[in-house]
């Protein structure tokens, strides 16, 4: 069975030459005549103020965490779903449980605001 | 009817990996193309229409043009980083076509062969896998370019997209409910012995799909990252000729995989509707076409033309969905950004969990009373059309995702009201990175 994922590797071998390819190609290509000006970072037009690297919003860590754990959720419920009519209603109280737990950790981060852009 | 010899499963594999490839990028250069078309008949013009006849050869134009152009790069930037970004981002939307079966197997001296670059076990899953990876190449694109507005586009991106995973993986578990098992060719196959697209018993996951499919791909109305109005172009803001050309392809290639996919899991792939001659999956390493009455499997009959037939049924509804993909970018506006992350994280999630267990109970109560075939699909369907007509309400009514105005128009204020009265939540002065973004 390992020998289907043969056309998968000749596919990305494919695709990392192309990617490849296509840096090396215009770089030899295009014509490079650099300014000072040409090589200032575009802020439409005005001479850059400040550091790019500034502090962002907290909020992006917060949906960074959350999509851990949901997503985590997700992976878990496939083997479940792909065999969930063998396991008949067994599985899905198991599976309940563990939504449960979950769903406790959802409603307490949307109470809290975590969830919130303002 | 038998499987390949080793020798001969390596070289049709050859073949179909470089059909695949070039095929895909030629569908992508002509989608931009059509795109500009379409773009043009919505605002009543005509689009290109100078290079070639209709405009046919504005692709090859514009690939030319991109390879010989100047490219520039900020004096600032992170140079190793900012050439790797492009090809992070292409490498993977390029790779995912991989495990979409595109038509019957057909049949040839040496056997079969599967009309599928790789017909590997965990089927659906490398798809998830690598279309997730797709976020790196955007992510650094943004932070290597150190311009302000790409760091902001490559953060909205990643936020958005990590956001929109969630809902996407949820919507596939149906899915993988109805066909027991995650690999492509046999959801396809599943969908012909119910005789019936998922489309109409898993109506809500559908819904879901295409919107996380949307937000995915970082199209209208999710377009957040590269909002023009905001962010210049967002994360490619630096990038120009082949490099900026490179994240085209793979926004472009992204969309072809996901109409692609829209079209495997809802709508039957490349089987044609309402007839049976086209039903092949292989068993055991033996090409089937169902199971007898008795429990025996029945063997298929590819032929070249079923082949080409199927072909044609699945470009048809790929098509299909790449056009509506075009049509929503120009008909549609952009959501704000706190509308995107409520729908994503407020609605759509706990929505999926709910559908996933309703799906799930109804199943298994079918299951129990005896209830199979095409009533089986239609009582699945109902429950599905009755928790989408919850979805539609629960999402219409204005309590989870704000409007355009956040406060309802104050009635006929009598006295001046003092500045940041209207503000619902007032943040303590001097609290960090309240306003950076």
């Amino acid at each position: 069975m390992s020998s289907a994922y043969l056309p998968v590797l000749m596919l990305f071998g494919v695709s990392v030459l192309n990617a490849v390819g296509m840096v090396v190609a215009s770089q030899v290509l295009n014509p490079r005549r650099a300014t000072p000006e040409k090589d200032m970072p575009y802020e439409s037009g005005m001479i850059p103020l400040g550091d790019t690297r500034a502090r962002f919003s907290v909020k992006f860590y917060m949906v960074a965490i959350s999509f851990i754990i949901f997503d985590l959720e997700a992976i878990f419920l496939i083997p479940w779903a792909v065999e969930m009519r063998a396991l008949g209603w067994g599985g899905f109280v198991a599976v309940s449980i563990f939504m449960m737990v979950l769903v406790v950790g959802f409603v307490y981060e949307w109470k809290k605001g975590g969830l919130d852009w303002e | 009817m038998h499987e390949l010899s080793p020798m001969a499963f390596a070289i049709s594999s050859s073949i179909k990996v470089f059909l695949v490839f070039s095929v895909s990028l030629a569908v992508v250069a002509f989608m931009t193309l059509t795109e500009r078309k379409v773009a043009g008949f919505i605002q009543d013009r005509l689009g290109p229409n100078r290079v070639g006849p209709f405009g046919l050869l504005q692709p090859v134009a514009d690939g030319i043009k991109n390879f010989l152009k100047e490219e520039t790069m900020p004096a600032t930037a992170n140079r190793p980083f900012f050439i790797m970004a492009p090809m992070l981002a292409i490498i993977p939307a390029v790779v995912t076509f991989a495990v979409i079966p595109f038509a019957a197997p057909l049949p040839t001296p040496w056997g079969v062969v599967g009309m599928v670059v790789a017909d590997i076990p965990i089927g659906i899953l490398y798809v998830l896998a690598l279309s997730s990876l797709g976020v790196y190449g955007l992510f650094l694109a943004g932070w290597a370019s150190n311009n302000k507005y790409a760091l902001l586009g490559g953060v909205r991106s990643s936020s958005q997209m990590v956001s929109y995973e969630v809902a996407l993986g949820l919507s596939l578990i149906p899915v993988f409910m109805l066909a027991g098992n995650v690999t492509l060719t046999e959801i396809v196959w599943q969908q012909q012995l119910l005789g019936m697209w998922y489309l109409f018993p898993l109506s809500l996951a559908f819904i879901f799909f295409v919107i996380s499919a949307f937000a995915e791909t970082n199209r209208l109305p999710f377009d957040l990252p590269e909002a023009e109005s905001e962010l210049v172009t967002g994360y490619h803001t630096e990038y120009s000729a082949m490099k900026f050309s490179m994240f085209m392809i793979a926004e472009f290639s992204h969309i072809l995989t996901a109409s692609a996919l829209m079209a495997t899991l809802f709508l039957g792939g490349w089987s044609i509707p309402f007839w049976s001659g086209d039903h092949m999956f292989w068993y055991q390493g033996m090409l089937i076409s169902g199971f007898g009455a008795d429990g025996a499997p029945v063997a298929a009959a590819p032929a070249l033309w079923i082949t080409l037939l199927t072909l044609l049924s699945f470009i048809v509804k790929t098509l299909f969905f790449i056009l509506v993909f075009m049509w929503v970018r120009w008909t549609l506006p952009r959501f704000r950004y706190d509308q995107v992350m409520h729908l994503g994280w407020k609605v759509m999630l706990p929505i999926a969990l709910a559908y996933v267990m309703i799906i799930a109970a109804t199943i298994l109560v079918l299951d129990q009373v005896g209830i199979e075939g095409f009533l089986f699909g239609a009582v699945l369907t109902l429950v599905s059309l009755l928790c989408t007509g919850i979805f539609v309400f629960a999402v219409d009514r204005d309590r989870i995702i704000s409007g355009s105005t956040r406060e309802p128009a104050p009635p006929a204020p009598r006295s001046p009201v003092p500045s940041g009265a209207g503000v619902r939540r007032v943040l303590p002065a001097g609290s960090p990175a309240s306003g950076d973004l």
